[in-house]
């Protein structure tokens, strides 16, 4: 009797996140990867072929004819495109690493503290979130720039004797985005480790484990998934992260956010833009999967030798 | 595989430990020494403290006084890693990450063993508890039964001087606890290793260990091998605990030739086993099976209405309304040799004064 509606009710529930996606992901991604084939063209919009619907299969098959890879052959052919790749996956990865050298240890911290402790810790590293996220990176500058709050308190307490130019260099950058994906990695670590059984490191300590033993062959181990979530977490937006070189990273910042970004608004070039964007999906896609592909070798050496 | 009955003297003891959390005294001046090589049970409710004193010895708590010994050494402000105690923890506590052997070689690590001593003493480990063939195995793809075991011989891996063990039953089904009992004793007198064990389960206690310690908020009450407990409960709170029990309240009279003592009661002048001074108000404590059912005027003794008799197999245990209103459960076991008196009978009570114990009231 409740079959028809319960049906419908479950078709609902599945069928709406899937609308979404397909209405708001797929869907600009493969009208972004259209105009990647395109050509530029003073137009409006401005690229060409733009598909014409009066023009039946006639109209189709010279739209298709008309598309081609022009754009990512001269992304291969040009060095910029390769070097602002390059540059922001080390950015990425340097910054993911100094992330895991911070996050760790504050995650540990977190979920060692008392009961009563633990949401005052968590709301503190979610409180930045109630500011803009610009006016966070902002403030930065006030705090790097020569004659900022860093270098005064530096040359004020005479460990240096000019002012240092963190602002506008890679350093800058990376202080930027530590600063702020540090919530990313933090939170899913700390939700992996506050759920370690107590007892486990007790024991380690019981078995004649130092504390630090303790940590590195038991709660580090075990912390792993939340881990590798919060290095994903930050690693994928830092990739294409535009604003954080754009105003710590001065005009010498080669990244691809960056490039995408002139390309779309600078020199209105849609189609090569396109291209970049296209570009960047599949440098970020490429560690999910080997992510995925890791876990799952895991997986099988764990599971392989017992039967 | 036992280093420690080598050793002159490895006996635990403890002299006045105290562990307070902020207004809350968690284990309050607790003495106990242990003998060598024996096996002990702290038996309480949950919150009674006895886990709590655990920890302090095996180093996870600190008492705010008093001191931890074993032999010549002194526990109290070694941290964990450092004492010569291992414990078994109440959820096992396996390491999730690492097979069965690699749980079992972790407390090998810096004792200055080659690799083939341990791989050795692993397989003697697996051996102890039957578990041989199970190396590889993750601990969440064995059986309750098996973690438990896995868990028993990783803590005695660095053959300690002393083994906690905290609720180590607690988490198996009924038959399996049974016959775990018997192994874990077997392994305890193999080795000659002394155990602390932890329980909540009074008959678990008695199955398992030399003597018990009672514990009641934060208190050592009673220490004694458990028939001793069982009979000669020091106090009302160990009486129940133990097992059940009829409690009368009464004054306390004359006393009479071996050690009986007369007792007023609500059911008239009885006769009970103790001391006191006369006067005082003490409580009689009678276990159900020391109480003789009878017809009505088959014996000496006091007379009720028989409201409940229940069948269990190997006894029958009834329910006598007393003519003040209260009731006494006795039980017999069987066969009996007279016959089984039917419910709403009136019936004799026999209260056999050596059967009978006074208790401060």
């Amino acid at each position: 009797m409740s079959g028809m509606p319960q049906r419908l009710g479950r078709g609902l529930v599945r069928g709406l996140p899937l609308l979404w996606l397909g209405l708001f992901f797929l869907v600009p991604f493969a009208v972004t990867l259209k105009i990647s084939f395109s050509s530029p063209a003073t137009a409006q919009p401005p690229y060409l072929p733009v598909l014409e619907w009066e023009g039946g299969l006639e109209g189709w098959r010279e739209f298709f004819e008309a598309l081609d890879f022009q754009n990512y052959q001269m992304i291969a052919a040009d060095a910029l495109y390769r070097d602002a790749a390059l540059s922001s996956l080390g950015y990425a990865a340097l910054a993911t690493a100094i992330l895991v050298g911070i996050g760790t240890p504050t995650a540990y911290a977190m979920a060692r503290a008392s009961a009563r402790w633990q949401p005052i810790l968590v709301a503190l590293v979610i409180v930045p979130f109630w500011t803009s996220f610009l006016i966070r990176v902002y403030a930065w500058i006030a705090i790097l720039k020569p004659e900022g709050l860093l270098n005064a308190a530096l040359l004020k307490l005479g460990l240096i004797a000019a002012p240092l130019p963190i602002l506008d260099s890679p350093f800058g950058v990376l202080i930027g985005l530590a600063y702020a994906y540090l919530p990313f990695m933090v939170l899913p670590l700390y939700a992996v480790m506050s759920r370690l059984d107590p007892a486990l490191t007790e024991a380690a300590a019981d078995l004649g484990a130092s504390r630090a033993r303790a940590f590195f062959t038991v709660t580090l181990p075990l912390s792993l998934p939340g881990l590798a979530a919060g290095a994903l977490l930050c690693f994928i937006p830092m990739v294409g992260e535009f604003i954080i070189p754009d105003l710590l990273g001065g005009s010498d910042t080669l990244m691809l956010g960056r490039v995408l970004w002139s390309e779309f608004f600078s020199n209105r070039d849609w189609p090569l833009a396109s291209a970049v964007a296209v570009l960047l999906l599949i440098l970020v896609v490429g560690p999910v999967v080997l992510f995925r592909e890791a876990e799952l070798r895991r997986e099988e050496a764990v599971e392989g030798p017992q039967r | 595989m036992h280093a420690s009955t080598l050793l002159p003297d490895q006996r635990l003891r403890l002299e006045r430990v105290t562990k307070r959390f902020s207004a809350h005294t968690a284990v309050d001046a607790v003495s106990l020494d242990l003998a060598e090589g024996e096996f002990f049970c702290l038996l309480g409710p949950s919150g009674c403290g006895k886990s709590t004193l655990l920890r302090m010895v095996a180093g996870f708590e600190t008492p705010d006084s008093g001191t931890i010994r074993l032999g010549e050494t002194d526990l109290t402000a070694l941290p964990p890693h450092r004492r010569p105690v291992n414990m078994m923890f109440q959820s096992y506590a396996l390491f999730p990450h690492m097979s069965v052997a690699a749980n079992l070689a972790y407390g090998l690590k810096g004792l200055g063993l080659s690799r083939a001593q341990v791989a050795g003493r692993v397989k003697d480990l697996l051996r102890l508890v039957r578990l041989e063939g199970f190396e590889a195995r993750r601990p969440d793809k064995l059986s309750g039964g098996q973690r438990q075991r896995v868990a028993l011989a990783r803590a005695l891996a660095r053959e300690p001087h002393l083994l906690l063990l905290d609720e180590p039953l607690g988490a198996l089904d009924r038959a399996l606890r049974e016959e775990t009992q018997g192994e874990l004793r077997a392994i305890q007198q193999r080795l000659g290793t002394s155990f602390v064990v932890v329980t909540h389960d009074a008959e678990e206690a008695m199955a398992l260990a030399d003597r018990i310690g009672v514990m009641e908020r934060g208190r050592l009450v009673q220490v004694g091998p458990a028939r001793a407990l069982y009979e000669r409960p020091a106090n009302r709170y160990v009486a129940g605990l133990l097992g059940d029990v009829n409690l009368i309240d009464g004054r306390l009279g004359r006393a009479e030739p071996g050690g009986i003592r007369s007792v007023e009661t609500a059911f008239g002048l009885l006769r009970a086993s103790g001391e006191g001074e006369a006067g005082n108000a003490v409580v009689i404590a009678i276990r159900p099976e020391r109480l003789v059912v009878r017809g009505e005027g088959a014996m000496e003794g006091l007379s009720g209405l028989l409201t409940e008799a229940t069948f269990l197999g190997d006894r029958i245990r009834y329910r006598v309304e007393m003519a003040n209103g209260t009731s006494l459960r006795a039980s017999a076991a069987l066969p009996t040799p007279g016959p089984i008196p039917t419910v709403g009978e009136t019936v004799t009570l026999g209260v056999p004064a050596e059967g009978a114990w006074i208790l401060p009231a």
